[in-house]
């Protein structure tokens, strides 16, 4: 086992100060959580000045920056949109990520309180709660978002591989094969193939010609 | 066009007198002698460059267009971003570091092995600090794996879309990484019995922190500090990143900078809103993390259209699995009717790229191009009917799908998807 492996002495002992420098992870659990609270009626005008310039006064998104808010219902339609309301499973990790790399360029400047306060914000504006909610350490954990049993573990053991190990076809596999669809008829690649700057009309942003882009 | 070889036939040359050019080739009979060979040429007569011209090299202007490429539409802004390896363009299996598809979520920061710290905390017997001059004094280990986005392909599961192997395949590389083992490191800190899962995050502002359970940290994770035999370029996560044999690369934590033993996954953000699959019925699956079998003709494909005429062909691609090693590859000419099996250039090796080869006589016919990869499993390359069947056309994520390659008469080749 790992514990009776012989140890080498490098290394140093990790200070308190310097562990809780670094370990800001909050868990679904709300072990992590520092004390706090905030409500959206502070949240909002935190919001305003710090992130409504990419993600919209009422976090709905402008352009092609992430929406926050909105999609309820729309997980099993053609072009689901995914935001905190409709898709995440839990606010730790609003917590978490805001604090942590938030906001884009300018990350880990928000103090706890100002999170709490945007975290309730955010969750404001998906209408899951009351502008005068009070969002703390003690009760966020509580806090059941929408979509929260809406995962399930990795399952390809049992829906793919027996299914995909079948010995293979080498022969006369199919009668007939014809072309369904062609990349060329969406044109959306780029023409200059140094730059790939050519952005085809429509393809950013909501109702583009375009299928939508996976978010690599 | 002053960075082109004076020599061969241009593209547009061939698309436009296709008929004699088959010919020519066909009867290999010079008409006249070729001033190449009967004329002295500079290169034959005078000096090359001198051996302190260049410290350290970039390839010949020639191989200019052997580059990453980024599609600007695919994402806000270029920071939080994806660039695709050329690998249409490229053959045998080691990925150079200079054209390595990058993706990073607040940038590719700048982090010297003097600034660098390493924490191990939590469940552990001792929390460490460690410098970049500790890691180096550990037993070190070498090895080779491909490392694959984890959304490569996935702007095709609605249908054909991007035109060309680099953009539809090409967020891979595959280096030899040196480094230690996870397991090693892990050791020196003393997991305590509760300690289940790893919490690992980056230096950078993203953080990408991401869970990873015990089991599979202690059995072939790395923290690897060289690729491809030299320091980690700065994109790569220069000084030390995580490396994840076989599993989704957002998983590789670039400029590492801590790992939390914890009795929970931490459910971070890119495994919950980023990373989860979401299939038909709007449910999703989380902590997919291993990359199944799946391969790439990357020639002839659209970038690589065939130039030469009719005759041998050289039909070439690339076959990975973070399963297990790849055991074999077929390749179809008419959309999968029919298969043969390709040449593999080595044994296939676990959780590496491997390069296959299928020598063909090419006489003009149209081809619908595929290639099939097995790995040791016994698991086959699906279709994507097969994955959409099982999936729908919403999980972003994990398409290892048979690409087709529709081949015209003309040599040009385009992305099409096939019945």
């Amino acid at each position: 086992t790992p514990a009776l492996a012989e140890k080498l002495g490098l290394g140093r002992p990790a200070l308190p100060e310097e562990v809780a420098a670094w370990n800001h992870d909050v868990r679904p659990d709300g072990v992590g959580l520092p004390v706090g609270s905030g409500d959206a009626i502070d949240g909002e005008e935190i919001f305003a000045e710090k992130c409504a310039s990419c993600h919209g006064d009422f976090a709905e998104g402008i352009g092609n920056w992430p929406k926050l808010a909105g999609g309820m219902g729309t997980l099993n339609r053609k072009d689901p949109l995914k935001t905190v309301g409709s898709y995440w499973p839990h606010v730790s990790t609003l917590w978490d990520y805001v604090n942590r790399s938030m906001p884009f360029g300018n990350a880990q400047t928000l103090a706890p309180d100002e999170v709490y306060a945007i975290t309730a914000y955010i969750l404001y504006s998906n209408d899951l709660i009351e502008d005068d909610y009070v969002l703390s350490n003690e009760n966020l954990a509580e806090f059941k978002l929408p979509n929260a049993d809406g995962f399930f573990l990795d399952n390809r053991a049992e829906t793919e591989y027996a299914q995909f190990s079948a010995p293979a076809c080498m022969e006369n596999c199919k009668d007939d094969v014809k072309i369904t669809m062609h990349a060329t008829v969406l044109d959306v690649t780029p023409g200059d193939p140094t730059d790939g700057s050519a952005a085809p009309a429509g393809a950013s942003g909501e109702g583009g010609t375009a299928a939508p882009a996976a978010e690599p | 066009m002053s960075d082109k070889p004076t020599t061969g036939a241009t593209r547009r040359g061939f698309l436009a007198g296709s008929t004699a050019l088959v010919a020519s080739a066909a009867a290999a009979r010079a008409q006249t002698a070729d001033p190449l060979i009967t004329e002295v040429q500079d290169w034959a007569s005078g000096w090359g460059a001198g051996v302190d011209e260049t410290p350290y090299g970039l390839p010949i202007r020639f191989e200019s267009d052997v580059i990453r490429r980024n599609v600007s539409w695919l994402t806000a802004d270029p920071i939080s971003s994806i660039n695709f390896t050329p690998i249409h363009a490229l053959d045998g299996t080691i990925t150079p570091a200079g054209c390595a598809f990058e993706r990073h979520h607040s940038g590719a920061i700048e982090l010297s092995k003097q600034d660098y710290r390493l924490m191990i905390n939590g469940l552990v017997d001792q929390e460490l600090v460690f410098t970049y001059a500790d890691l180096e004094r550990f037993p070190r280990v070498t090895r080779t794996f491909f490392l694959e986005c984890a959304a490569n392909t996935g702007m095709e599961w609605a249908g054909a879309q991007l035109n060309g192997a680099q953009y539809t395949h090409g967020m891979i590389h595959n280096m030899e990484y040196t480094g230690i083992t996870l397991r090693t490191l892990l050791d020196e800190a003393g997991i305590k019995p509760e300690g289940k899962w790893l919490y690992v995050e980056g230096a950078d502002a993203s953080s990408n922190g991401r869970s990873i359970p015990m089991e599979k940290a202690l059995d072939d994770c790395m923290i690897a500090f060289k690729a491809n035999g030299e320091a980690l370029r700065m994109e790569h996560g220069y000084p030390v990143r995580l490396v994840v044999p076989g599993w989704e690369g957002n998983l590789w934590v670039k400029w590492l900078r801590r790992i939390e033993v914890t009795d929970a996954p931490v459910e971070s953000r890119e495994e919950t809103s980023k990373y989860t699959d979401t299939m038909e019925d709007g449910t999703s699956r989380k902590f997919t993390w291993v990359m199944d079998a799946k391969s790439i003709v990357t020639a002839p494909s659209p970038q690589m259209p065939i130039t030469h005429g009719h005759g041998p062909l050289v039909i070439t691609g690339l076959a990975w699995s973070g399963r297990g090693p790849i055991t074999g590859v077929d390749v179809s000419l008419d959309g999968g009717k029919n298969w043969k099996p390709a040449r593999l250039a080595a044994p296939g090796q676990p959780m590496a790229l491997t390069r296959f080869y299928l020598d063909h006589n090419w006489q003009g016919e149209e081809m619908l191009l595929q290639s099939r990869a097995t790995d040791s499993t016994g698991y086959v390359q699906p279709t994507k009917a097969a994955l959409r069947a099982v999936r729908g056309e919403n999980s972003v994520y994990h398409n290892n799908c048979i690409q087709t390659w529709w081949v015209k008469p003309n040599g040009e080749a385009e992305n099409v998807e096939v019945s």
